[in-house]
């Protein structure tokens, strides 16, 4: 192939020439607004720098809805394109790219780093902290993984997207049969943003044991603190995985290995059990901090104590344990035999034991309470029969002899977005909404959020019911057409329309973003939904210390600002005292870029480039490894007058 | 507002349960071979035990949301704080322990009904037919009938037919919705799937595994007909049919959609399947000595 043959899209088509001329102008929008505005020492200074834990979450957020909208535009493609029998609004390399890059935007750069802003914002509040342990390497950790997810968008408009599937199987994935640089992208964006998701995860698992408020036990902690160390502890037992048999991908695509090739001793089935070792463990990553999530919202609107907390704890560390014992599920139709897949069987039906204790726990959380339908609560509403749904259908796949039956059909679509959707997403979107308060100091709509819910909840319905139908029915996925004698074309219209009535309730999410921003009052102190974790114990803003004095906990339970406001329990003992703070630092970012740029020479194998690439990044290691930063302190008198400002206000 | 999307949430409800009763028999569950009918019963076994769950779980939560209701209660009522009761938990845990117990018993029962020979037709010799895809078709091959066809299959009803399953080129995915579920093919190994037909008739089949842009269509029909209709077929095809030369089946193998077409010979003469055991159920053979139809493979 020519060398600039490689940078064009391998499918000519309109819709990718308005989408590059759509980029480029957004793109000039942007710097020549930052410019205007004259904000680009700011953005350096106050955000691209920042190792500030609460200013982190919030550009994890900001990429995590930007995403969101990028993989719900392929999803409505998708769904338009399936809408009528024979449809030709795609052609199949195209549906390829897109059924590709929604599953790894949705999963990877919309899901991750939805949750590793709650890990950033919530975690060192819940616990008592005035950050996390290692801020610098926090910085570094988002920057990598946002560095990954512009390359991988990237591929959109130069060279062309990735198109084996987002679990990306050899041998297809291989040159031979994926001739696009698509793939390499695959391979290499997703090696960057992981090397930083690893980071995040040893951060936080260091963050969570070592940095816990006085007083604070291990089974004194909030739930979602405890969520977030079991998943954390999964990133680091399953990311190594992924690195691995990415650089062993990577290198059959690049340099002519022969890990997974056909023959030469390559073994197709080797990718596929390596990458379900690490992606199997990645759907509880995702699913068990929505969990600890939901457990915040359903406490503080039945206004009572979590039910079961012991038996929530112990059944995410059950849970853990069992997600790395079942990849195999995946391709219960390899061929292993009768054996093998009778235990992989069983070893999945399993986790429904832990996961069904979370979820009468949580239905037992609101017996005796006070409900308040809030819209957080709303959705944690939703949440439960939808994601009941989702869970028994998969214990139906789990069933290895009738997953014969379902294995890559729409019924398997059905499952995974049943219990993603109601799963992750309802309970990011209800944190989002439950947190808002404390991350802007006004509240959403409640009016707007609780039809947002009901539309979504419609929209979804509609959307994937009748997936489960034509699963049975033999419609398999990943197919860009089927023909009108299948008999599939009513029921995937009715998944267009409800596609397209999820895409209201997002819009409906934005709409309300700025409806509130305009319209709500400010003057809403710092507790607005009289809640009861010690993240609600701070002011709103929140300084960047956090907490004045480091909270003391060892009066209270696991909801210690909730016994503070009902039992009196003294929370801040002592006095102010001055308090030290890490130090800014821009070489993450330029760290970050070389990576960017080393990841793009290497998918297009320009290799000086890369070395070029690879040597900035060695000499930003050395040049870290000789720094002196020991951070610096705010004086007392100057957290005293701080401390006095928002009394002033009122907002404590 | 928030009624009327109540409203339309309830009628949409409503109206899945009518398209779900409505509908002509599903084709997973419209089995017409004793493998298809293990795993139709499954479904429906599953289906009533994991919706009388998702009843449980509905009726708690609405007793919950009607009972507890803050607008319900009196202002000053201040909830408890429960922590928990051995009882309460043991059943919660008690209730699903016995049914994955239960489901776990059925569901190793059922994988080994569905990886041997259906019980009824144990006893008979089986028919062997190799089932290789190629982008984007599927190769069946007779070696003890000496033919070869391509993108349909003709099987004689009431007799097992191991179908021997391997790729050329990615993993794909063999399915006959009505005669049993899915095997991979792939191109190292050779896989069976035991599959039988209880009636005569036309049976659908796909490659359900994605593997590039012209999977849509790599679709193909079994026939299963009566011993001696089989018989007088394979005849005719002695009579009538072209030979397979090599050439020709390199031909065949380039990408691309093709109609049906049949050969005297089999491809597993001058190619032979990458077989080195480990395709059989349960031999945890991973002796990888015979490699010699993998070396074919390269070459394409």
């Amino acid at each position: 192939m020519e060398f600039f043959e490689r940078f064009m899209v391998p499918h000519p088509s309109f819709l990718i020439y308005v989408s590059m001329v759509l980029i480029a102008l957004t793109s000039i929008a942007i710097v020549v607004g930052i410019t205007y505005f004259k904000k680009w020492g700011y953005l350096w200074s106050e955000w691209i720098t920042t190792v500030d834990h609460k200013k982190i979450g919030i550009m994890y957020l900001l990429t995590a809805l930007l995403m969101l909208f990028r993989g719900g535009v392929d999803a409505i493609m998708m769904r338009l394109q399936l809408a009528v029998p024979d449809n030709t609004f795609l052609d199949a390399q195209h549906y390829n790219e897109i059924f590709t890059t929604h599953g790894v935007v949705m999963i990877l750069f919309m899901a991750m780093p939805f949750i590793t802003f709650f890990f950033n914002f919530l975690v060192p509040l819940q616990i008592g902290a005035r950050d996390v342990a290692f801020p610098r390497l926090n910085n570094l950790a988002f920057w990598l993984f946002f560095m990954g997810a512009m390359l991988f968008n990237l591929s959109f408009v130069v060279g062309g997207s990735p198109d084996a599937g987002w679990t990306s199987y050899f041998p297809l994935a291989n040159n031979e049969f994926s001739t696009s640089v698509g793939t390499n992208y695959y391979m290499i964006a997703i090696q960057i943003a992981g090397i930083g998701t690893l980071m995040t995860g040893i951060n936080f698992i260091t963050t969570i044991m070592k940095m816990r408020a006085p007083g604070m036990t291990l089974f004194k902690m909030p739930m979602f603190t405890w969520s977030s160390l079991i998943a954390n502890l999964i990133i680091v037992f399953a990311f190594p995985v992924l690195t691995v048999v990415l650089a062993m991908g990577t290198m059959d695509r690049l340099f002519g290995t022969q890990f997974f090739t056909i023959g030469n001793g390559g073994m197709d089935m080797l990718w596929a059990n390596l990458f379900w070792v690490w992606g199997h463990p990645e759907v509880y990553i995702l699913i068990l901090p929505a969990f600890g999530i939901f457990s915040e919202i359903i406490t503080t609107f039945s206004r009572r104590n979590l039910y079961g907390y012991n038996s929530m704890v112990w059944s995410m560390v059950i849970i853990s344990v069992f997600s790395f014992t079942v990849w195999t599920h995946h391709f219960f139709t390899m061929g292993q035999g009768a054996m093998t897949n009778s235990i992989f069987s069983i070893t999945t039906m399993l986790i429904a034991v832990p996961t069904g204790v979370k979820i009468f726990n949580w239905l037992f959380t609101l017996y005796k309470g006070k409900i308040e339908m809030t819209t957080p609560m709303l959705y944690t509403i939703h949440f439960i029969p939808l994601f009941t749904l989702g869970g028994v259908t998969g214990v139906m796949l789990a069933m290895s002899a009738a997953d014969y039956q379902y294995h890559n059909t729409m019924f398997l679509v059905a499952h995974f977005h049943n219990v993603i959707i109601p799963g992750v997403v309802y309970a990011m979107l209800a944190g989002l909404t439950f947190y808002w308060p404390k991350l802007f100091g006004f509240m959403l709509n409640e009016k707007i959020g609780k039809a947002t819910v009901w539309v979504m909840s419609t929209g979804f319905l509609l959307a994937f019911m009748p997936m489960y139908i034509t699963g049975l029915d033999g419609q398999a996925r990943r197919m860009s057409t089927y023909s009108e004698a299948t008999g599939y074309s009513t029921l995937n219209m009715v998944s267009f329309i409800g596609a397209g009535i999820m895409a209201i309730s997002f819009i409906m999410l934005v709409w309300n973003i700025w409806y509130s921003f305009k319209n709500s009052p400010r003057d809403i102190g710092s507790d607005p939904w009289n809640a009861r974790g010690l993240e609600w114990a701070t002011h709103t803003p929140i300084p960047a210390y956090n907490f004045a004095i480091t909270p003391d906990v060892s009066e209270s339970t696991s909801e210690a600002f909730w016994d503070m406001k009902k039992n009196g329990t003294k929370l801040f003992k002592g006095k102010i005292e001055k308090i030290h703070m890490p130090n800014y630092s821009g070489l993450p970012f330029i760290m970050s870029c070389a990576f960017f740029l080393l990841g793009f020479a290497m998918i297009f194998s320009m290799w000086i480039v890369a070395i070029i690439g690879f040597i900035v990044i060695l000499g930003c290691m050395v040049y870290r490894s000789f720094e002196k930063d020991e951070g610096y302190y705010i004086p007392a008198e100057e957290v005293e007058a701080i401390e006095k400002q928002y009394e002033k206000r009122g907002a404590k | 507002m928030k009624l009327n999307i109540k409203g339309a949430f309830l009628a949409i409800l409503a109206m899945s349960a009518a398209v779900l009763v409505g509908c002509e028999p599903l084709l997973v569950l419209d089995p017409k071979g004793p493998q298809a009918e293990v795993q139709a019963n499954d479904t429906i076994m599953l289906m009533y035990i994991m919706g009388a769950i998702v009843l449980v779980v509905f009726a708690i939560l609405i007793f919950m949301l009607i009972k507890y209701r803050a607008s319900k209660q009196s202002p000053d009522y201040e909830p408890p704080h429960i922590h928990g009761h051995w009882l309460v938990e043991a059943i919660c845990i008690g209730i699903p322990v016995i049914i994955v117990i239960f489901l776990s018993v059925q569901s190793v029962k059922s994988n080994y009904l569905v990886e041997n020979a259906p019980e009824e037709y144990a006893d008979q010799e089986p028919l062997v037919i190799y089932a290789s895809s190629s982008n984007w078709k599927w190769h069946f091959s007779y070696p003890e009938q000496g033919i070869e066809t391509v993108n349909y299959a003709y099987i004689p009803a009431n007799r097992n037919v191991e179908f021997k399953l391997y790729s050329y080129g990615p993993i794909t995915s063999f399915w006959v919705p009505q005669l049993g579920g899915q095997k991979y093919a792939m191109s190292d190994m050779v896989t069976t799937l035991h599959l039988a037909a209880d009636v005569e008739g036309e049976f659908w089949g796909r490659n359900a595994n994605f593997s590039g842009a012209g999977v849509a269509e790599q679709t193909f029909e079994v026939t299963s007909m009566s011993q001696e209709k089989f018989d007088e077929w394979v005849k005719e095809v002695h009579e009538t049919a072209e030979p397979l030369s090599e050439e020709k089946f390199e031909e065949l193998l380039e990408p691309g959609h093709l109609g049906r077409s049949t050969y005297t010979g089999t491809h597993l003469e001058f190619a032979p399947a990458p077989e080195h055991n480990h395709g059989n159920s349960d031999a945890d053979d991973t002796d990888h000595s015979n490699h010699e139809g993998q070396e074919n493979h390269s070459s394409h």
